[in-house]
């Protein structure tokens, strides 16, 4: 896509606001809606747009693909590990009550912060790979094809 | 009023789409118009009030999904084929599943009705203790993490076995092909 200009230059401007809108999503989900699953399409969309404006190899070189296969997991490990913490604490598993028992609300307010965190990152990783490994597959198409 | 008109509007313009994804033979026309079916899905979920769900429907139905969409039609064909058979047997089968699906909804509560089985059970408690017992003014995202934490462990647990399913179904085929063009050489 060497010749979309508009495109090119639009899309620098807005993958950085997409990425921050990601966040917000993702941390802001316990007050508006939203939260790991959304937050975790929005930023996945970012690199995405990118791959598809400048090409599969830039995306990579921003955003390997061995890193996205490890945040694949790494999301599901870190939720399961938020009630492994929680068990090795004395508390059930997924009880974030543990993270503070003082203030229960305030433990909750962590382990809800940890878990969105897992699926957050496991779905980023899922949605990327699965474009990587369409967009990696020939034939490439020619944009008259469309 | 004004709410009934918005849902008529958004309901005849999903059944106009829904029609012209049936008529249209362009694949690149379908995938585009199934965006648009799914942001028009995601507009009547708003005026159900459900914007979490409409938030999910925007980004992964109008956004993830036209992506991978497109990536499959540039590895297939861009145009449906002719099918040779007649379109009745389907269309029968349609219309019936629509009929006992619209009979199936006439038992059910009125939308927002306080006494639905639903909003009974389970519902008044996580509506109070989310506010007493989590403070987070976001119901849905307290149930999503805590009350149902299992649950959603769960759907983290759906998400990663697809991706790895899709991963081990595309790269390892492409790396397989390379591995073999290798040997011939």
């Amino acid at each position: 896509m060497h010749h979309h200009l508009i495109l090119r230059v639009v899309t620098k401007m807005l993958v950085g606001a997409i990425i921050l809108f990601a966040f917000y999503v993702q941390f802001h989900g316990d007050f508006s809606p939203g939260g790991g699953f959304q937050a975790g399409v929005i930023m996945a969309v970012a690199f995405i747009l990118y791959g598809i404006v400048f090409g599969l190899n830039k995306a990579e070189q921003v955003f390997p693909s061995w890193l996205v296969h490890k945040l694949v997991a790494l999301g599901v490990l870190i939720y399961a590990g938020t009630g492994v913490a929680s068990m090795l604490l004395g508390y059930n598993y997924l009880d974030y009550g543990a993270f503070n028992p003082q203030h229960p609300s305030h433990g909750q307010h962590w382990g809800i912060l940890a878990v969105e965190l897992g699926v957050g990152v496991t779905v980023t990783g899922v949605m990327v790979a699965i474009y990587y490994a369409f967009a990696n597959r020939p034939p490439p198409m020619k944009d008259e094809d469309w | 009023m004004i709410e009934t008109l918005i849902n008529i509007v958004l309901f005849a313009m999903l059944v106009l789409t829904a029609l012209a994804v049936v008529r249209i033979n362009q694949l690149f026309a379908v995938v585009m118009l199934s965006g648009v079916f799914s942001l028009l899905s995601a507009l009547l979920f708003v005026t159900l009030d459900a914007v979490d769900v409409a938030f999910t429907e925007a980004a992964v139905g109008a956004g993830i999904s036209t992506v991978l969409m497109l990536g499959t039609i540039a590895l297939t064909a861009r145009t449906q084929k002719k099918s040779t058979r007649s379109g009745m047997v389907p269309f029968i089968v349609v219309v019936v599943t629509g009929a006992v699906l619209v009979y199936g909804t006439l038992d059910m509560p009125g939308f927002g009705d306080p006494n639905a089985p639903a909003s009974l059970h389970v519902a008044p408690e996580y509506m109070i203790g989310s506010i007493k017992d989590i403070d987070v003014p976001n119901v849905v995202t307290s149930i999503l993490a805590s009350y149902r934490g299992y649950d959603t462990l769960g759907e983290t647990a759906v998400v990663f076995t697809a991706g790895i399913g899709v991963l081990a179904l595309l790269s390892g085929l492409t790396r397989r092909r390379r591995e073999d063009e290798e040997e011939d050489v």
